[in-house]
């Protein structure tokens, strides 16, 4: 695509980030992003909501507050109408939850159904968190335990245990609004949202756009019950061995971490956490208060210099 | 007799092709079943699925194809016999010394064991640490390097989770991974010799 140099786009296609950021003026800036997807739970309005809480995330892995969204659906027409209407009222009640409004939407034909937003936010464009802001020294910070995608594969198969299916849904639910406004207030310096290409997809970007390397502690980072045992057990969507081969000669893994444990560090995830960069000195800060507002915060690393691997794994 | 079984897999996405295998490996005593993928994804989660589950893998690629053999049980009574000779042995570590009495002795003699188990041609198969056996595996261990030398040989080192919070030594954990009493039930009885250490 052709390079833009509007200096108003403060965030862009060249840094792979979550949304494009436009400074209308000097203190309020535009986000905008789209993002829509075929079903990953059964429930129509559970899937609705899920769909919803993913297409806000964008704007909140920007440091920005959604206002409104418009919904995009494709939905075939041997399906019930009620079908399509649970799914919007889910999606509906998630954008409200975040403090937006629903203005409008587009429908049209098609044979899988596929359900999501185009979200508009607002922030100032001073604190705007691109992932393109991490600095040597800064500690990584994960809002949510990994392997969405892991389970839902399992899910289907029909052999992820109970508890693992809620943990997954729960966290699927979850906007990251809270994590995102204690964020914005405690100094974090770059951010971008958990989704498609995994952890180390994202990380793999954020260090990029950063110019750094990211050292990950496989030790930290949270993962969902159950998890490792259904990697295990073959429950790897594609999507994680695509993340893992298209990470080829970037990743530096230790030897002896087993590929049921790094395949959670590639599954793509649907409606993940934040992962954000914080100076050393407002680490504390941030986790404790991410922790009280029931935020599931862990640190999960630093940043360092650049080095040959943008992503080493400890 | 030993059953051969061929199931197709190919153009069936992703967990599909493992839960057929499931089924056909469940449906017998033993045998083997050959699992035909058409992608890598399915090769990687099939073989992944059947190593973990404690049976033979053998990938072939035919024609773009991967045929996956997949054995379960012994091929004849004598060749169960010489799995179950090779099979390494599992330790269970219950205690942060060794034996009854002097503390300042156990801690000698749990020393000396672990020197000897680092030192051995064929090493156990696993460590399974439980109680204050897993001050042995967490910072300010005097075994820790032995330990470390045991996980760098493939053995597995397991820490009860339960324990590790009870003594709080969850972040301390310097060797191997932690593991919950399912997990380590399963070694013990997947495990032809079990020795415990209390």
């Amino acid at each position: 695509m052709p390079a833009i140099d509007d200096p108003n786009l403060l965030v862009g296609l060249k840094t792979s980030d979550d949304a494009a950021v436009y400074r209308l003026t000097d203190d309020l800036a535009i986000i905008q992003t789209v993002d829509f997807f075929t079903p990953v739970v059964d429930d129509p309005y559970l899937f609705g909501q899920v769909a919803a809480a993913n297409s806000l995330s964008d704007v909140y892995a920007m440091g920005g507050k959604p206002l409104l969204a418009l919904n995009i659906v494709c939905f075939p027409n041997c399906l019930s109408p009620e079908v399509l209407e649970q799914i919007l009222r889910g999606g509906a009640e998630k954008v409200a939850e975040a403090g937006a409004i629903i203005a409008g939407g587009h429908t049209v034909q098609d044979d899988v159904p596929k359900y999501g937003l185009a979200v508009t936010g607002l922030a100032h464009p001073k604190k705007i968190l691109s992932n393109a802001g991490a600095s040597p020294g800064d500690f990584l910070v994960l809002t949510k335990p990994l392997g969405t995608g892991i389970i839902n594969t399992a899910v289907k198969g029909g052999l992820a245990p109970e508890e693992s299916a809620q943990a997954a849904l729960e966290t699927m639910l979850e906007l990251n609004r809270k994590a995102a406004e204690v964020m914005v207030r405690s100094g974090a310096t770059s951010c971008t949202d958990i989704t498609g290409f995994g952890l180390l997809g994202h990380a793999a970007e954020m260090a990029q756009a950063s110019g750094v390397s990211l050292e990950f502690w496989a030790d930290s980072i949270p993962v969902l019950p159950g998890v490792i045992d259904l990697a295990a057990m073959g429950m790897i969507p594609a999507g994680a061995y695509a993340n893992r081969d298209f990470l080829t000669g970037r990743v530096n893994v230790p030897e002896n971490l087993k590929p049921e444990i790094t395949a959670v560090f590639y599954d793509p995830q649907t409606s993940g956490g934040l992962l954000i960069s914080v100076p050393a000195a407002m680490l504390d800060l941030m986790t404790e208060e991410m922790k009280r507002e029931g935020v599931r915060a862990s640190v999960v690393g630093r940043v360092r210099e650049r080095e040959s691997a943008p992503i080493v794994l400890l | 007799m030993p059953e051969i079984k061929k199931v197709d897999c190919r153009g069936l996405a992703c967990p599909r092709p493992v839960i057929e295998t499931k089924k056909a490996l469940e449906s017998m005593d033993r045998g083997t079943v050959i699992t035909v993928v058409d992608n890598d994804t399915a090769r990687e989660n099939v073989t992944l699925f059947a190593r973990n589950t404690g049976h033979g893998v053998e990938v072939e690629k035919i024609n773009g194809n991967y045929h996956i053999a997949i054995t379960k049980g012994g091929t004849g009574e004598t060749r169960n016999e010489q799995i179950k000779e090779l099979t390494p042995a599992v330790y269970l570590v219950t205690s942060s010394q060794l034996g009854q009495g002097s503390p300042d002795l156990g801690q000698v003699l749990m020393k000396s064991l672990m020197v000897t188990l680092s030192e051995m041609d064929r090493p156990p198969g696993a460590l399974l640490f439980l109680n204050t056996g897993v001050m042995l595996t967490c910072q300010g261990s005097p075994v820790l390097e032995q330990i470390k030398i045991l996980a760098s040989k493939g053995v597995e080192i397991i820490s009860c989770g339960t324990c590790l919070e009870y003594y709080k030594l969850k972040d301390k954990l310097e060797a191997g991974r932690v593991g919950n009493m399912m997990e380590i039930n399963g070694f013990m009885t997947d495990s032809t010799k079990v020795i415990t250490i209390s």
